[in-house]
């Protein structure tokens, strides 16, 4: 027998999810920060050697800016999941899941449209690899955030349409994807 | 009161797994069990394993070091084998006892009843071990920096990043518990110290292992493409090398911090004092952490011509404000824990207990090293590039190695229901400081006599062989601490007799919990009204 504190009421939930994708996000900030580092030091060499960087491939900047603006429209339907999941819609919860997943999908379209657009071999000189290395990165964030968004519509339509904190958290890493590509977007596609 | 009796869990994980008793089911049920005991346990056994092994390795390469290289390896496998010491004493040992310990204890501290995401955690366990495993098969076929083998470089890049994201996924998992599993009443100012270290250090994880992920994913691209931009197999150490050296390694050792921390108060059986402070120094040593996110190998100091002339004042404010940031600040950090330790001591009777003298005596070695990792970036001291750094981090590693060793033996009751023999274990904590002043001292003196790192041969008139021999009697002694410390821990689990729930008199909540506490930690979840909640109990049952 053990003599024990007094026991407490259940404690509250803590919006677990929720933090641990925060911290989740805190670390992918990192990881494409970092790269981004390493971007601008290595453009920065480059240009200081009188180079043109890149040196002969061009990037589809429409494409570029559409993904951006996809990625920005994704996150209002995130929002809007997260503002149907409040009032218990369960149409409008998996209507807006649907087409974040969509634009997710157009995003990873419109990348592989960039790569083929651009046609540069991997191992042509040291541009290619890491532009392939950083935009990767990113789509890697992006197919995360669609299983996040398959996972999020399993649970919100199975009968849990009114888990707000799946859903708030599912909305945060789309926020977080996002940003993350805003830098990817000027450093990478616009100040090249 | 309360009695605890088993909750439905426990006695269902229980019953579980020892009906059955097979050992491949029994086995099974370890290796994906979401217990964070067993977790935590994993990793705390595969890093001693690491330990074990790195420490051999050091033996070997101290004894080509006695001889001048070629006696019992070929030299062209000299480079792989230093890289292999030096990741072993950092992603193998030094990293993972951190995290480990932290996954095995934190929960029982915060009154929680499971990890958050355990199965992250698990997985993180195993991401950790099969990169390790991919790392060293890697260096092991002429791999790593500089590797002759292609695939096998590519091999090494991909294990690192395999154990990195593994030991990302594991310090989510820590900071969501401190976050948000603490028991009601159990707000941040009440957290325990240990537990606020795990947190600082699950943070630093998450600022600094991302970075190395995302220079890994560059260097992986680039060298199995064009190895154009980094420098190919040989520019690899420049862009990674940042991650296992110091100041970024003084984020991994704070849980050694924090174990001493937590075990100051029991000792000299007072309520901490000034527990903001503590905090606060406890947080200062993880700003290491910045100098990961800055990717700096050394943040030098140029010291000559530093008389105040008022031309270089601008430059050298510039030079010494990244140095003092990542270098003096750690100490500081340390240096607060410990004043705060002596103000709680003062006027009190300690009760010197194994554990307490071994994190005691490892945090001093983290100290020492800490103090050399001063004098290392310093320009005109002449250090940079010799074996000096690799006395600085072994002093960190096995400082940390000595720390967790006393972490082990304290929460042993909790995690195994068994206590380990104090005299034996206190003996144990004398051999391990032995081992780490000899395996760490003689290079000091060796980087101010300018011997190289990571160099089997040096010409030298003074008396380089006799401090090389040393190195490697500290080597062996380390892996003998370790062994007897595997020892006595087995024999302690072989022994029938179950220790009491509160053997140190302790004051967190662990201790009002079953030894070993059960399946889900807590029958019921306790309500905490102070940082001391064992203490106040046992303060509430004695007569008035």
């Amino acid at each position: 027998m053990t003599l024990a504190l007094p026991a407490g009421p259940t404690p509250a939930p803590r919006r677990q999810i929720f933090v641990g994708t925060a911290l989740a996000c805190v670390a992918g900030t990192m990881l494409i920060g970092g790269q981004l580092a390493i971007w601008a030091l290595i453009r920065d060499r480059a240009v200081e050697a009188g180079e043109r960087f890149p040196a002969k491939f061009e990037i589809p900047e429409v494409a570029s800016n559409v993904m951006l603006m996809t990625l920005y429209a994704l996150c209002l339907f995130a929002q809007w999941t997260v503002w149907s999941a409040k009032r218990g819609d369960r149409m409008h919860v998996g209507l807006s899941l649907g087409i974040v997943g969509l634009m997710g999908v157009a995003f990873v379209n419109a990348q592989a449209y960039v790569y083929h657009r651009m046609e540069m071999p991997i191992a042509d000189g040291g541009y290619p690899g890491m532009f392939y290395a950083i935009t990767g990165t990113m789509l890697a964030l992006v197919i995360i955030g669609l299983v996040f968004t398959a996972i999020t519509a399993f649970r919100a339509l199975g009968g849990r349409s009114g888990e707000l904190e799946l859903v708030a958290s599912h909305a945060l890493y789309w926020y977080f994807v996002a940003a993350a590509f805003s830098g990817v977007w000027f450093l990478v596609y616009v100040t090249k | 009161m309360t009695t605890i009796e088993s909750s439905p869990d426990a006695v269902g994980a229980a019953r579980g797994e020892s009906a059955i008793g097979s050992f491949p089911v029994a086995l099974a049920a370890w290796l994906t069990s979401t217990d964070h005991k067993r977790i935590g346990r994993m990793f705390l056994g595969g890093s001693f394993v690491g330990l074990a092994a790195t420490a051999a390795l050091g033996l070997v390469l101290g004894i080509e070091r006695v001889d001048g290289g070629d006696v019992l390896i070929d030299s062209g496998a000299i480079p792989q084998l230093f890289q292999l010491y030096r990741f072993g004493l950092v992603s193998a040992t030094l990293i993972p006892l951190g995290i480990g310990l932290s996954i095995a204890v934190v929960p029982l501290q915060l009154g929680a009843r499971s990890l958050a995401f355990p199965r992250l955690a698990l997985a993180g366990f195993y991401g950790w071990l099969a990169g390790l495993v991919l790392l060293v098969v890697g260096l092991a076929n002429n791999g790593g920096i500089g590797g002759g083998d292609a695939d096998m470089v590519d091999l090494f890049l991909a294990g690192h990043v395999l154990m990195a994201i593994g030991l990302i996924a594991a310090a989510v998992s820590i900071a969501t518990s401190v976050l948000t599993t603490r028991a009601p009443g159990m707000s941040m100012r009440r957290v325990p110290l240990f537990s606020w270290s795990a947190l600082i250090t699950a943070i630093g994880v998450l600022l600094s292992l991302p970075v190395l992920v995302g220079a890994l994913v560059f260097l992986f691209v680039d060298h199995r493409n064009a190895r154009v931009v980094f420098g190919g197999n040989v520019g690899i150490g420049d862009w990674i090398g940042w991650a296992f050296t110091q100041p970024a390694t003084y984020v991994f050792a704070l849980p050694a911090v924090g174990v001493a921390a937590e075990l100051l108060p029991v000792t000299f059986g007072r309520r901490q004092v000034m527990r903001g402070v503590v905090y606060t120094g406890l947080a200062l040593v993880g700003v290491a952490a910045l100098s990961a996110v800055t990717q700096q190998n050394v943040h030098s100091l140029p010291w000559s011509g530093s008389g105040l002339d008022t031309d270089e004042l601008g430059t050298k404010f510039d030079d010494f404000v990244p140095f003092a940031l990542f270098n003096l600040l750690p100490v500081l950090g340390v240096l607060i824990v410990m004043a705060i330790g002596a103000l709680t001591a003062k006027g009190a009777r300690p009760s010197i207990t194994s554990p307490f003298l071994f994190s005691f005596l490892g945090v001093g070695m983290i100290l020492v090293g800490m103090l050399g990792g001063v004098l290392y970036p310093i320009d005109d001291l002449g250090l940079q590039g010799t074996v000096f750094e690799e006395g600085v981090l072994v002093y960190v590693v096995y400082g940390t190695v000595l720390s967790v060793m006393g972490g082990v033996v304290y929460w042993a009751p909790k995690l195994w229901g068994r206590a380990f023999p104090d005299k034996p274990v206190m003996g144990l904590a004398g051999l391990g400081l032995i081992a780490t002043v000899l395996a760490s001292l003689p290079y000091y003196a060796a980087g101010f006599a300018d011997q190289p790192a990571a160099s089997p041969t040096y010409e030298y008139g003074g008396p380089a062989e006799l401090w090389n021999a040393l190195v490697l009697l500290g080597h062996a002694l380390m892996l003998l601490t370790v062994l007897a410390f595997a020892g006595l821990g087995a024999k302690a689990l072989r022994r029938d007799d179950r220790t009491g729930d509160d053997p140190w008199d302790a004051q967190t909540v662990e201790w009002t919990t079953t030894s070993p506490a059960p399946f889900d930690n807590y029958a019921e979840v306790p309500v905490i009204s102070s940082a001391e909640p064992a203490l106040d109990r046992k303060a509430s049952e004695q007569p008035s």
